[in-house]
């Protein structure tokens, strides 16, 4: 059972302002059914104030408690402070999320865009724009970079979580993999790796080279048939086994060794040499 | 919370009191090793056996062909492995997409090892082909995994047509049978199936413990290697009071049986029937007869599984569903996917699975207290002209039949 805040609860049990204003001024439309949650939100607006939010929404109890929670948070203020709110506002709000949830907030947020776009007049949010990443869940690489800025988002599995970009086929994974070293640039490195001058725990580096193979490196190989397998890691030299595809392929095999001692270096520690087992 | 309505069976069970009192003497007293040469130790062997012969008895299997595992998952795991170590030459292996994790997972991290894999479909009702098995069987397919009754939507397969097709083939024959002992009844010694794994947690026995069916003369190499516990073929020192547990468990579940088939279905026919009736826009996911006494499975389209769940949770109603928000992952249900469920309808499918403790009263409360958190939902969903353009069409396809 997720592990969800009082707050969670109590905005999904009694949701604040169900509905659908009439007379909107401002309507955001977001998500679809086939993807497991939508929302529409209404906006009445005064003297460019928002005066009246509602929301009908599809989706578990964090999608509900995300609308309701959004409602309010919207409700008396002007155009331009609606326009500064950003998802992880709205899960403070909540006194947050599960974060295999958070693109709950991140839905939120984009249909608060898409009303403000509505209201002044935009065909689309700026959001909506762009090429589209994720097939399985439309998302553009527009949206991948701003959730990925505004959330200081490192890895493929916190994209699929805010916006769930890759939670489907996974074919995407090297475009996500691209836009995050794009917007985040060495920063991934950085933010991921601990303190250069500090000395790792053996312990922390034997968990952070299985995280990084599981998460960084093997779906990344499994795309073109490449496999590999961790078989012990002895001081700073890690030993695998090649499977798949480059198995067959001394040439092929190198190639893949220093993809994975690359990857290592940058998300472990620098000092870390990869061979094959014997 | 005020009152507890329990209908989550198919996840686990409550432990019959009858199998917690049989256990307890095996902690503080009898808590010998049966390795041991000593007296006090022995003596726990003989009970290790009384309660060997008691699974084997509900399976009609003989007890040397009973091994004891950690449950459900480790019996898959052991079964499937031990029968591709013993047949190294042969790398194909059978199975369906519908399958428990502990199968399909297994199987296709098998591919990742040498392994190919052929998945098998299903169809609308969840049932799958006989003639597609036969087709996807090779010369060097070393095992076939199907399951005996579904999960998440409790449909049965025909497992000893199948069992039947793949001794034809020559591979050999497992079967994830986890939902179905002591639900149906069963005779191995008239079966062409070579390999069952059964878990006790299922079946009114504790979490932890189950066991693996290996016919006599199979070829056989153990998962977990040590001693020569259970002959060699599973190392570790038997858990002797949960072992105990499960063959108490199996001597009762032999007597419910028949109340399994009669009341216990009876109780799921009328809250199946109750919700079809009474809430609009639901339908039932998997075949309407081919299926578990205790499983119903049944849609609310356009309404979200875990906004039902968490509300159901509030009246004290434990369920489950194939939503993907209740899943961990993106995706519904792989299992509805695969019988080609809509989106609509595989996001707001919901699982209520009983056993020989539910009871009329409970069915009745259930019924009563659905129809309240499906309506507090549509009031939210965006979904509202959908919803009734789908009811109007139900109305009018009543009134024209």
């Amino acid at each position: 059972m997720w592990d969800y805040s009082e707050k969670v609860k109590d905005h999904f049990l009694h949701p604040r302002n169900v509905g659908e204003i009439a007379d909107a001024d401002a309507v955001g439309d977001v998500g679809h059914i086939a993807c497991g949650d939508a929302l529409r939100l209404t906006l009445k607006l005064d003297n460019d104030r928002v005066v009246d939010a509602k929301f009908k929404t599809f989706g578990c109890g964090s999608a509900i408690a995300a609308a309701s929670a959004l409602t309010e948070i919207v409700k008396g203020k002007t155009i331009d402070e609606a326009e500064k709110i950003t998802n992880q506002d709205i899960a403070d709000y909540l006194d947050g999320l599960p974060e295999e949830k958070m693109h709950c907030s991140v839905m939120g947020q984009e249909a608060l865009e898409a009303a403000i776009a509505n209201y002044r007049g935009y065909e689309k949010a700026p959001c909506e724009e762009g090429t589209i990443i994720c097939k399985c869940f439309a998302v553009t690489d527009k949206v991948l970079e701003r959730v990925i800025r505004e959330n200081n988002l490192n890895t493929i599995d916190q994209v699929t979580h805010f916006t769930k970009a890759g939670g489907g086929c996974k074919s995407c994974h090297p475009d996500i993999q691209r836009i995050l070293t794009e917007v985040r640039g060495p920063a991934v490195a950085v933010a991921v790796a601990p303190e250069p001058a500090k000395k790792m725990s053996n312990i922390k580096k034997m968990k952070l080279v299985q995280e990084t193979m599981e998460k960084e490196i093997r779906p990344v190989l499994m795309l073109n048939g490449d496999d590999v397998e961790l078989e012990d890691i002895d001081g700073d030299t890690v030993y695998v086994t090649f499977q798949g595809k480059c198995a067959e392929n001394p040439n092929s095999k190198e190639k893949v060794r220093n993809t994975i001692e690359v990857k290592l270096k940058e998300f472990v520690t620098e000092e870390l040499v990869v061979e094959e087992a014997s | 919370m005020s009152r507890t309505v329990y209908v989550d069976n198919n996840a686990t069970t409550r432990v019959a009191d009858e199998v917690v009192e049989e256990m307890l003497p095996y902690f503080q007293e009898l808590y010998g090793n049966p390795s041991s040469m000593h007296t006090f130790g022995g003596q726990v062997q003989k009970r290790l056996d009384e309660a060997r012969e008691k699974v084997a008895d509900l399976i009609g299997a003989d007890p040397s062909e009973i091994i004891f595992t950690s449950g459900g998952t480790e019996s898959d795991n052991a079964g499937i492995r031990g029968v591709l170590e013993s047949n190294p030459r042969k790398r194909h292996i059978v199975t369906t997409r519908v399958e428990h994790p502990a199968v399909l997972n297994l199987c296709r991290q098998l591919t990742r090892h040498g392994y190919e894999l052929t998945e098998i479909g299903v169809d609308g009702e969840g049932l799958m082909d006989l003639e597609e098995l036969r087709a996807a069987i090779r010369d060097d397919t070393a095992v076939v995994s199907i399951m005996h009754a579904n999960n998440e939507t409790g449909v049965i397969f025909p497992l000893e047509e199948a069992a039947q097709i793949v001794k034809e083939k020559g591979a050999m024959f497992h079967t994830d049978a986890v939902q179905t002992v002591g639900k149906l009844p069963m005779d191995m010694g008239k079966s062409n199936v070579d390999l069952l794994a059964l878990s006790g947690h299922k079946l009114h026995a504790p979490k932890g413990v189950g066991a693996l069916y290996v016919r006599r003369g199979t070829k056989f190499e153990p998962l977990i290697v040590g001693g020569h516990h259970e002959h060699g073929r599973r190392g570790g020192t038997e858990n002797v009071p949960y072992i105990i547990g499960l063959g108490k468990a199996c001597e009762l579940a032999k007597e419910y049986i028949k109340e399994e088939q009669e009341r216990v279905r009876s109780l799921r026919d009328k809250l199946e029937e109750n919700l079809l009736t009474n809430v609009a826009n639901t339908k039932l996911n998997g075949h309407k007869t081919l299926r578990l006494p205790n499983t119903t499975n049944i849609s609310f389209e356009y309404i979200e599984g875990e906004g039902i769940l968490l509300l159901l949770n509030e009246a004290g109603i434990c369920a489950s569903s194939g939503s993907a928000c209740t899943s961990g992952s993106l995706e519904p249900s792989h299992v509805l996917r695969a019988m080609g469920v809509p989106f609509t309808a595989a996001h707001g499918s919901v699982r209520f699975s009983l056993s020989r403790y539910s009871t009329g009263e409970e069915i009745d409360y259930i019924a009563e207290n659905v129809p309240p958190v499906i309506k507090k939902l549509k009031d939210i969903s965006p979904y509202v002209k959908e919803i009734e353009e789908l009811e109007q069409k139900a109305a009018s396809t009543v009134n024209r039949g």
